[in-house]
């Protein structure tokens, strides 16, 4: 079972090792997790991907809250929300397959980034799933290389998973 | 305070919060990059005990800390004195005792660069301590140095770590200390949650077999007062985990005394047999557990902790309560009616009289019963530190402790060497109770160089070293899970422990005989210097009773 976590913490040097050190050092599964600064430059938002059973979320949570720069943890896996993760994919692109990749790229609503003789690198954002079927529409092609950044997530409409409210927020 | 802002040294503002948190002594070692806090330190009057090696300082502070209920604290250099610190650091971490660690670190600009004597000492001890600071700027030095002391003694103690680089200490801070501290990220829960606390108060009410189980918690929040009232005003037997040893009277009628893997036959079955068990600031260790899907089968698990990742870590709990275990026992001592158990207390009667704590025959010089006899001859009333090994259950077994705070050891950890430096600091807290140092040879050698500590220091510390000339608890396991096949256990170069005693200025008795016991208790016990009484016993002793692996806790071997 995977759960997305919003953690906000500490903005300061060493508080990523403290997350990414309990994780190995109790033997939980991280599936990601993406990082940076919030609104409040002392304030830095995780988003964690967490695989495990029922058990091991609680104890994740608990022991993540038990860190002194955690300063907020929300499950906000089954809040409705908006999940993203950038990727860029290089790719094998001989000019005879150019048109055909072009077309792929367009019905994923991705953009070409970087045009080389032999090979195209394309950004994509949207959900895993999504991320997913595209590197499988491109692996035919020849995958060179991929980069993903991990889940990041926002609650939708006005709701908040900071410290306080900042304004009102529109469905996407 | 409305404090004019100062300018002096990083070192100085950190004497100042030592101070403010009125420090009476601080244990260490001193080494380059630690000398600027020296300094200070020499002009304040706060007292240094200076240690043979640094784990024993870290040790000392938490002998202080558990003797005293005050936070223990410690200094040592950068580099290897740091990680000398680590088994100490671990030590405390798992039995939450709170410690205050200063290290020194080499200077800023050479940190990274791999210098002479640097080591990541706040990487090492992530996973060990409650929290740890590397201070860059020291304008932050009076906050982070007050933020250690309010995270090692608040919610569920532990030790925090300040590692302080030399140029930091020597630079000049302007910041006065802050009068409060503020961590968003960090708000312990005291007060239990008011409908938890009536269902706790509901489920006491409707058991037919309650057993309260009390840990270190119990001790750390000083509840000793509400635990007994409770247990008296509901009828219900107390077991202790080791940690929780003192935490309830072990002459009343109602203690269990001490459940697990080597716990009293009579807790171990009470525990086994209750409908409801109330763990109360414990952390059902695997050494108290046995195996889990055996554990206290027909109970209902209710669980009180400060700290909420205890709760259903390593149990399922029907009743999950998070709070200090004081509040949470004051609150919930008008909720519940007094009570009688006449069934439950006569099948616990008959298992006290049936499974009583026995050991058997054999030696010229039973361990078990010198415990005993030290026991009644202090009237339960000295402070016990131990080390780690068959000598350590025998004085968690057969001792009788009244009173929270006199048995101190390394419980969850286990760590050899602990007891003579943790006498030392316990020794320093306490001057108007005797100390003894319970110990074998193996865990003695680990740690006795700070006879030389004790010494300087002119503490009376009794020392009742059981010498075996083996690891007799490791061989102990060979015998039930190795084929009897004893390897690495046998020492031949064991010094003469009189002797060495003698060496350094103390004095040393030996026991070879029964009869020789009690008189030479009673000597070393008038002995108002450091008294080594070298024990000689047999190697085949064995700690009784004990749980093998993946058998309940009631499946229990006893002696024959």
């Amino acid at each position: 079972m995977k759960r997305t976590l919003s953690v906000l913490v500490e903005n300061r040097p060493g508080v990523l090792t403290r997350v990414a050190g309990l994780f190995s050092r109790r033997g939980y599964n991280i599936d990601s997790l993406a990082v940076g600064r919030t609104e409040n430059p002392s304030i830095s938002r995780m988003t964690i991907v967490v695989d495990g059973d029922e058990q091991i979320i609680e104890q994740v949570c608990k022991q993540l809250n038990k860190l002194i720069d955690v300063i907020k943890l929300s499950d906000i896996t089954d809040d409705p929300h908006v999940g993203r993760e950038l990727m860029l994919i290089k790719v094998n692109a001989d000019p005879a397959v150019r048109g055909e990749i072009m077309q792929i790229v367009d019905i994923f609503r991705a953009r070409i980034v970087d045009i080389a003789r032999n090979s195209l690198i394309i950004e994509a954002t949207g959900d895993a799933d999504k991320i997913d079927a595209l590197e499988n529409s491109l692996r035919p092609f020849g995958i060179r290389e991929v980069v993903r950044t991990g889940k990041i997530a926002m609650l939708r409409g006005a709701k908040t998973k900071g410290m306080e409210a900042s304004g009102d927020g529109t469905g996407d | 305070m409305g404090q004019e802002t100062r300018v002096r040294t990083g070192a100085r503002a950190v004497m100042e919060v030592l101070q403010a948190e009125e420090v009476e002594l601080v244990f260490g070692y001193p080494g380059g990059a630690v000398l600027p806090l020296y300094h200070e330190l020499a002009r304040t009057s706060i007292r240094h005990i200076l240690v043979r090696q640094e784990q024993n300082a870290v040790h000392a502070a938490s002998g202080y800390a558990r003797a005293s209920g005050k936070t223990g604290v410690c200094f040592a250099t950068s580099g290897p004195g740091a990680t000398n610190l680590v088994t100490g650091i671990a030590t405390a971490y798992m039995d939450s005792v709170p410690v205050v660690i200063f290290t020194g670190q080499v200077p800023t600009s050479q940190v990274g660069s791999d210098a002479f004597q640097e080591t990541d000492i706040t990487g090492i001890t992530i996973p060990i301590t409650k929290h740890n600071y590397l201070v860059k700027d020291g304008e932050e030095l009076p906050r982070i140095v007050k933020e250690a002391f309010y995270i090692a003694s608040t919610g569920r103690p532990g030790p925090v770590l300040v590692d302080l680089p030399k140029d930091v200490a020597l630079a000049l801070c302007q910041t006065p200390v802050p009068e409060k501290v503020e961590l968003r990220g960090y708000k312990p829960t005291y007060q239990g949650h008011p409908g938890q606390l009536r269902a706790l108060a509901k489920l006491l009410q409707e058991a037919e077999r309650p057993v309260l189980f009390a840990g270190g918690g119990v001790v750390a929040s000083g509840a000793e007062g509400y635990l007994r009232e409770l247990a008296e005003k509901i009828q219900a037997p107390v077991a202790t985990s080791l940690t929780g040893l003192g935490a309830f009277p072990e002459d009343n009628p109602l203690a269990l005394g001490m459940v697990g893997l080597h716990g009293k036959p009579c807790a171990n079955h009470a525990v086994m047999e209750c409908d409801l068990l109330v763990g109360l600031g414990v952390r059902f260790d695997d050494r108290v557990t046995g195996a889990i899907e055996k554990f206290a089968p027909q109970a209902k698990i209710a669980h009180v902790d400060i700290d909420p990742a205890e709760i259903g870590k390593n149990v399922r709990v029907d009743l999950p309560l998070v709070g200090d275990i004081s509040c949470v026992l004051k609150e919930l001592l008008p909720l519940v009616e007094p009570a009688t158990h006449p069934t439950w207390l006569e099948r616990v009667k008959t298992l006290r009289n049936n499974y009583p704590l026995t050991y058997g025959r054999g030696g010229e010089v039973r361990p078990q019963w010198v415990i005993e006899r030290l026991g009644e001859m202090t009237r339960g009333r000295a402070i016990i530190t131990t080390d780690v090994g068959q000598h350590q259950m025998w004085a968690a077994l057969f001792y009788g402790y009244t009173e929270p705070r006199t048995f101190i050891s390394s419980c969850g950890l286990g760590t050899m060497g602990y007891g003579l430096p943790a006498a030392i600091g316990a020794a320093l807290a306490r001057p108007d109770r005797q100390v003894w140092v319970i110990t074998g040879d193996g865990s003695f050698q680990m740690g006795m160089a700070e006879l030389g500590t004790a010494v300087e220091q002119g503490l009376p510390l009794k020392i009742l070293l059981f010498n075996n000339q083996s690891l007799a608890m490791v061989r102990q396991l060979q015998h039930f899970y190795y084929e009897r096949q004893y390897t690495a256990v046998k020492f031949t170069g064991n010094p003469d422990f009189v002797r060495l005693a003698e060496c350094y200025g103390a004095t040393g008795l030996r026991i070879t005989k029964q009869e020789e016991v009690v008189p030479v208790l009673a000597r070393a016990m008038q002995n108002d210097g450091l008294t080594l009484i070298e024990c000689l016993i047999s190697e085949e002793e064995m700690v009784y009773p004990m749980v093998l692996n993946g058998a309940a806790l009631n499946e229990m071997l006893l002696p024959e």
